[in-house]
């Protein structure tokens, strides 16, 4: 093949849907592959590492994100579904919860707050503008909340997404490192502080740690999605007059 | 498969349905697993064809954020001006939402337990 039908197949193939989506899943393939190797080590995120290999392909390819979204968006789409399948290891746990409720409810008010207000202090404290501080506040939670929390109080919803995914892949590298220095060994207390701390992709990590962390992660990343969606708006005229932004 | 399917996107349709009506902040998603945890505790349980459809589909959940995680290439110029305060920010803030929200619920649980 000559150069020129090469090129012509790469323009001709970077239009259409199938190269986005085949790329997603092979740079999944790939990360996967590393992240056995490395025996399931939190360093070696599985989430991390696809999006590394993705972003230098795109780069040295001078791909546009949203050409190649035009097919990886197949893949983005079944969070939808697989977020209402959480329901089904949630009810799992339902004895628990029941038993747990109010310990539960407790640890997610504390939890919620802190992470929205700690992010908010270091950021300020560091020299991040206020509109970079208003898209932190709401890291925590599952990125399409954070995106209308952000945006109905003028932030960026973009960065928000991007400081989202960040803390997701954050929270599943350092948790289990945080339990062993404390040492909770309970996968309840585990799993539950994971899904306050680091949403859906946290949860994708409390699954590989027990199917019962799995479940807690779960339903701490529904409450304080909710939970966030009411507390920032009315933590955010604290946190600016005791924090000052520069 | 096509059955089991066909209730999580009915459930997340639903979900969709009472959010944009109600004006909430909340993605229809996270209002379908509310509506569909409460439809199993009513039913006591999922079918078994629910259950291995959902298995199979959160086996691998973190492959459906990678699209989304992409995207922080759109950023990169306002990362590369404040990186320092957003790295730090991120990582104190998870780590001590980690470690107090684990100890909480720990102490807590066993306290109740102690009163039993």
């Amino acid at each position: 093949m000559n150069q020129d039908s090469v090129s012509g197949l790469w323009v001709y193939l970077s239009a259409r849907p199938l190269l986005g989506l085949t790329m997603t899943l092979v740079a999944y393939g790939i990360a996967w592959r590393i992240h056995q190797r490395f025996k399931s080590h939190p360093l070696a995120n599985p989430v991390l590492i696809a999006v590394l290999l993705l972003v230098t392909v795109l780069t040295l390819t001078h791909t546009p994100y949203q050409r190649y979204f035009d097919g990886a968006q197949f893949v983005h789409f079944l969070l939808g579904p697989a977020t209402v399948a959480l329901a089904i290891p949630l009810y799992g746990q339902l004895q628990r919860l029941r038993r747990l409720a109010l310990p539960l409810g407790v640890t997610l008010l504390i939890g919620s707050a802190i992470a929205i207000a700690s992010a908010w202090a270091v950021g300020a404290w560091l020299g991040a503008d206020e509109q970079t501080l208003i898209s932190l506040a709401p890291k925590s939670v599952t990125t399409p909340i954070a995106m209308a929390v952000a945006e109905a109080l003028g932030g960026l919803p973009s960065l928000t997404a991007a400081l989202v995914i960040a803390t997701g892949i954050l929270g599943a590298m350092t948790a289990q490192g945080v339990f062993h220095l404390l040492r909770i060994r309970d996968a309840a207390a585990q799993g539950f502080a994971i899904g306050i701390a680091a949403h859906g992709i946290g949860t994708a990590r409390a699954f590989q740690l027990s199917p019962e962390a799995g479940a807690f992660s779960a339903l701490a990343m529904a409450a304080n999605g909710l939970l966030t969606a009411v507390l920032v708006p009315w933590l955010i005229p604290w946190l600016k007059a005791l924090f000052a932004a520069h | 498969m096509l059955n089991a399917m066909t209730v999580l996107l009915g459930f997340q349709l639903i979900g969709e349905i009472i959010t944009r009506l109600a004006g909430w902040p909340i993605p229809g998603p996270v209002i379908g697993m509310a509506l569909l945890f409460l439809v199993l505790v009513l039913r006591r349980g999922p079918g078994e064809e629910l259950s291995r459809t959902s298995n199979g589909l959160l086996s691998h959940l973190s492959l459906l954020f990678v699209p989304a995680g992409t995207g922080i290439m759109l950023h990169a110029d306002r990362l590369a001006s404040e990186w320092l305060p957003l790295a730090a920010a991120l990582l104190a803030s998870t780590l001590l939402t980690l470690g107090v929200s684990a100890v909480c619920l720990h102490l807590l649980v066993r306290k109740g337990q102690q009163r039993q």
